[in-house]
């Protein structure tokens, strides 16, 4: 069960790292953002397997944290600023 | 038997992210790659999510379990929906 | 724990952080640099999970993955696009070659040597061992400091005189965001879709804040994230063109702002007229005022990185009312004319 465990947590290494070839050679930034994404659920669930695997509870915590935080980055991307009107 | 069956939902699920990052780097352009990883990584979080709340004894981590499942959900979907109106703007203005 | 089962997620995860790392600073787009630096903020907050450190992990992810993330885009993105490639190549007309061939080098080897260095230590100290003492001093003296987190008590007991200190230092960078001028504009107001995101996004933040903030005392968590927390959901507030996001008005700021502080300050001296050392808690009374110190901390770290995703000061209220609505005057105009 742990070696099961152990094994998915690199598989789910390897598809991050899969993510990162779309970061670096996506020919857009919205390709870039989209693996952004990869790469952030990716670590939510690589954190809530080495919960389980490290005996941690509060890894729990950090996967909620990367999970409510993970639409931040790309709107903070794609949000148009507004006219400077301060004169 | 309980190890069983979180064994599969756990593989399941790292099949299905292996699936939606294939499908990341294999799709012709923007549109095609955002379906692949919206649905593939969801799903793929919940049956892996499924498999390990199998081992949790509170039910109150099966509910933080859920949570997070929900949060990953409607980010990416949004995230996505961002990305896709964004990359349209940038078609139509250049 | 069978640790060799997880060599191959070890060996792939070395992997993945130096060539992020590499990757993000060898570049020469700016854009694609920044996404690497998140990305690798991210794995960097895995790498602290790993290692056993849930407490750097949360902040990590809070602030590293999260807020940087926002700080470090909107700035990027607002740039007019192809403006880094002329600037680099017209760098690259004006420098001599000779000069910075040789700075090049000279760094490179000083880097080098720095990174040596470092190695040589590390293998050393793989070879004699822990000699410390600090673990076991912590877990002595656990019991008399009011929490059960040995991070929190080390933070907030045993070196309390350390924070007191790195709040003031947040609040002279916050000093410091004021005296850039008033914040940038904003933004325009958001769709349907991140519009329902946000309406239910921000209150679970604040209650992830809230909860973070009660949970460090027995486990990982604390001020820092709960800060970062509250400071996510100002931000996602603004990130969706509301013109109000949760940053009280003038006096009421100033006092938020200080709260951190403040609140130290205030317990210290307290304890030093009662005739105890400075920020020397009695022991039936340290949890309830780590928690007072942490909460009030909470609130000014929430407010810095709040205040440093605005670029400067904030406007009051009333004021920013009635530029949005100027600006919605403005922006249906535009909207009109640019209809397909």
């Amino acid at each position: 069960m742990y070696a099961l465990f152990a094994f998915s947590a690199a598989g789910l290494m390897f598809t991050l790292l899969l993510g990162l070839l779309r970061v670096l050679r996506g020919p857009g930034t919205g390709d870039r953002m989209l693996a952004t994404q990869l790469i952030g659920t990716a670590g939510v669930g690589i954190l809530l397997l080495l919960s389980l695997l490290l005996d941690q509870p509060a890894l729990l915590d950090v996967a909620l944290v990367l999970a409510l935080l993970a639409a931040v980055a790309a709107a903070a991307f794609t949000g148009q600023q507004r006219e400077d009107h301060r004169d | 038997m309980i190890n069983l069956l979180s064994a599969i939902l756990v593989l399941a699920g790292v099949f299905f992210y292996l699936a939606g990052s294939i499908g990341l780097l294999r799709l012709p352009d923007l549109y095609s790659r955002l379906h692949a990883l919206t649905k593939a990584d969801n799903l793929g979080l919940g049956l892996l999510i499924a498999g390990l709340a199998l081992h949790m004894q509170d039910v109150f981590i099966v509910l933080k379990l859920l949570l997070i499942w929900l949060a990953v959900l409607a980010a990416s979907a949004t995230s996505a929906h961002l990305i896709a109106r964004q990359a349209r703007r940038r078609e139509a203005g250049s | 724990m069978n640790t060799a089962s997880l060599l191959v997620f070890d060996a792939l995860l070395m992997l993945t952080l130096v060539g992020l790392a590499w990757a993000a600073l060898a570049g020469s787009d700016e854009r694609l640099s920044v996404i690497l630096f998140i990305a690798f903020g991210l794995v960097l907050a895995v790498a602290w999970a790993r290692l056993l450190a849930p407490d750097v992990a949360l902040a990590e992810a809070a602030i590293g993955a999260g807020l940087s993330g926002a700080l470090l885009l909107s700035a990027v993105g607002s740039r007019p696009r192809g403006a880094s490639r002329t600037r680099a190549s017209s760098m690259q007309n004006h420098t001599e070659e000779g000069n910075t061939r040789v700075l090049q080098w000279t760094i490179t080897l000083l880097c080098a040597a720095l990174a040596g260095i470092l190695a040589w230590a590390l293998l050393h100290a793989l070879d004699i061992g822990p000699t410390d003492m600090l673990p076991q001093a912590i877990s002595a003296n656990l019991a008399t400091s009011g929490v059960s987190n040995p991070v929190t008590a080390v933070l907030l007991n045993f070196r309390a005189y350390d924070t007191l200190l790195e709040l003031a230092v947040l609040l002279a960078a916050v000093l410091g965001i004021f005296a850039l001028g008033p914040a940038t504009p904003g933004y325009q107001p958001a769709g349907p879709v991140f519009d329902g995101l946000v309406r239910w996004l921000v209150p679970v933040l604040i209650l992830t804040a809230g909860y973070l903030l009660w949970v460090g005392a027995h486990a990982p968590g604390g001020a820092f994230q709960a800060g970062a927390m509250l400071a996510a959901a100002g931000v996602v507030l603004r990130l969706s063109g509301r013109s109000s996001i949760g940053l009280p008005n003038g006096l009421t700021l100033r006092i938020v702002m200080a709260a951190g502080v403040g609140m130290f300050l205030l317990v210290g001296l307290t304890l030093l007229v009662l005739g105890r050392p400075f920020l020397g808690y009695p022991p039936a009374w340290a949890g309830t005022l780590i928690l007072m110190i942490e909460t009030a901390a909470m609130l000014s770290i929430a407010a810095t990185l709040l205040l440093a995703f605005h670029g400067g000061r904030p406007k009051s209220h009333a004021l920013a009312a009635r530029t949005e609505s100027a600006n919605a005057a403005t922006s249906n105009t535009c909207n009109e004319e640019q209809t397909p």
